[in-house]
């Protein structure tokens, strides 16, 4: 229980993570296609920037630039043997920051999917999976992170690579997964199934939770989900600022300020007790959603409806949960051995 | 699952027992299975047309309807399109040597820029599984590769694809150099990515945005029903 996250999380009632890395670092004119993990070592001013504008907003944990720096990916950019130096550099940059703050914050070291599908007619092995990311959090571990933190997986296979992978590197470490197919992961997980998948896992994480995926609503839909189970383990909500919307040629999330500060309090009353952003999601939204967590009283747990009322409607009638999990089966023929 | 295991031997069913059935092992990703179904309906007459879009497409409808309606992932309906590859290994030299209509040739790549490929590679595999040639062009495509791929192919379809919101204007450079060159008309553009939506495609002057590879798939057959249509009136 000596890590910084552990102790934040025994001591307070929420925590404030970050917001967006992507969306801050097109605006500070990375272009699209590139690897953003390049920049932790061309242009550390502004990785650095990204990570102050968290801070600076109140967030209490911010993630490192280093969502795509492992193997599989950075090989797109014939980078692969760059995974540990830039993760590691994401981590240190990521140190000076914290540290320079003047107050307990908390430097995530970010674990991005590889891109790869696992399972059956996959073409990434377990064995490869874990090497992979066990690479990465040794860079970040090595670059002085406090915890690591696995995000937008989709698949459970995916998921338990990460956690044995951590557990090699005997770090802590938080997990997401992102629910964006009619509520559940891209490979069909539900909010309930991921509890299940943490709860089985030999090192659980500190906390899990679901990041990205739709909108602010499908994503609190998702939390309300993780709570409905009774679990104990702190559950992370980083939704985006709302959807994407081009207008004039730009994309433009249609989530505001004031959005964000009602979806914030909507998770911490939902049940979540890391509460973040992902994409769109800056700085200014940060400081509404710090600002409104400390000032908006806690409400009774907020109903879907209430949600939909505030935050907008869902993409899809249910999310495989509840009444729905033993939802439409096909009817089988007669099965046949071979 | 059932219980009652009945053992099925898929060459004694007759022919409509034995598509449905086919229909049920694509469902379940069964492979060997497919391939044995497929090689049976050879060997009783059927035309590997016939075979390809009775037994293997008809399968694959179901399964992307499912997936449509969100009661099949991704993970089954790759093991479908999996099932569904072993019997095209047989049937694709069999169709070429027959001469067999195609259903319609689709290029396929994620835009300039973007390095994200799960969702192009499924779209590219239902769309295989649906009969249609499919000319896969990667990742970080320029315009360039689109254009003069689909023109080498004489393809039917161009189908873009971004995971990112500063990717998927590119689309609309796509779309702005083939209105230039005077070739827009010549293809049904299909886009799609996890940013986009409905609103989108018809800002870029997209044919139509699928929101999913299901969609895709639908979205495809029902554009290329209209083109022969309207041919066959011009």
């Amino acid at each position: 229980m000596s890590d910084a996250l552990s102790e934040l999380l025994a001591t307070r009632d929420w925590l404030l993570a970050d917001g967006a890395t992507g969306t801050n670092l097109f605006n500070m004119g990375l272009s699209s296609g590139d690897a953003p993990e390049f920049w932790n070592v061309d242009h550390p001013d502004r990785i650095r920037a990204l990570y102050k504008g968290a801070v600076d907003a109140g967030s209490d944990i911010f993630l490192t630039n280093s969502f795509g720096g492992n193997a599989s990916r950075l090989k797109l950019h014939d980078a692969a043997h760059r995974a540990h130096e830039l993760s590691r550099i994401s981590a240190e940059l990521g140190r000076d920051v914290a540290d320079a703050s003047g107050r307990k914050v908390v430097v995530a070291g970010s674990v991005g999917p590889t891109g790869e599908i696992m399972g059956a007619v996959g073409t990434l092995s377990h064995e490869s999976a874990v090497e992979m990311f066990e690479e990465t959090a040794q860079g970040l571990k090595d670059g002085g992170a406090d915890v690591l933190w696995v995000e937008t997986i989709s698949a459970p296979e995916e998921f338990r690579a990460a956690a044995e992978a951590f557990a090699n590197v005997g770090m802590p470490w938080c997990g997401t997964m992102s629910f964006d197919t009619a509520g559940r992961t891209m490979m069909g997980v539900t909010s309930q199934d991921f509890v299940g998948l943490v709860d089985e896992l030999p090192n659980p994480p500190l906390a899990f939770g679901a990041n990205c995926g739709v909108g602010a609503s499908d994503l609190m839909r998702t939390v309300l989900g993780f709570t409905a189970t009774g679990t104990e383990r702190p559950v992370i909500a980083k939704g985006n600022a709302g959807i994407p919307r081009y207008e004039d040629g730009h994309i433009h999330y249609n989530g505001t300020p004031e959005l964000m500060a009602q979806y914030a309090c909507l998770a911490r009353d939902a049940g979540a007790k890391i509460i973040g952003g992902c994409c769109g999601t800056m700085p200014e939204h940060l400081s509404a959603m710090r600002a409104a967590l400390e000032t908006q009283p806690r409400e009774p747990r907020p109903t879907l409806e209430q949600v939909a009322e505030v935050l907008g409607g869902f993409s899809s009638d249910n999310d495989g949960t509840g009444d729905m999990s033993d939802a439409p089966k096909r009817e089988r023929r007669g099965r046949r051995r071979s | 699952m059932s219980d009652e295991e009945d053992d099925i031997i898929l060459s004694e069913l007759d022919d409509d027992e034995l598509v449905e059935q086919m229909f049920d092992d694509l469902y379940d990703g069964m492979k060997d299975e497919i391939v044995e179904g497929v090689n049976i309906l050879l060997e009783r007459g059927w035309q590997p047309y016939d075979i390809l879009t009775k037994a293997l497409v008809g399968g694959m409808t179901v399964v992307g309807n499912d997936f449509r309606d969100g009661i099949l992932f991704v993970p089954e309906v790759l093991l479908a399109a999996n099932a569904m590859k072993g019997g095209m290994g047989i049937l694709k030299p069999l169709l070429a040597e027959t001469g067999a209509p195609t259903i319609g040739k689709m290029v396929i790549g994620t835009v300039k820029g973007d390095i994200h490929d799960i969702g192009k590679n499924l779209v590219a595999m239902m769309m295989e599984g649906a009969g249609f040639e499919v000319i896969d062009l990667g990742i970080n495509n320029p315009v360039e590769n689109y254009i003069d791929k689909a023109a080498a192919e004489k393809a039917d379809i161009i189908g873009m694809s971004a995971l990112l919101t500063t990717t998927m204007p590119y689309m609309k450079v796509v779309i702005d150099t083939m209105k230039e060159q005077g070739i827009r008309d010549d293809y049904v553009v299909l886009v799609g990515g996890a940013p986009l939506n409905e609103e989108f495609g018809k800002a870029i002057g997209a044919d139509a945005y699928c929101r999913d590879a299901a969609v895709a798939v639908e979205t495809a057959k029902s554009l290329m029903a209209r083109r022969h249509n309207q041919a066959g009136m011009a």
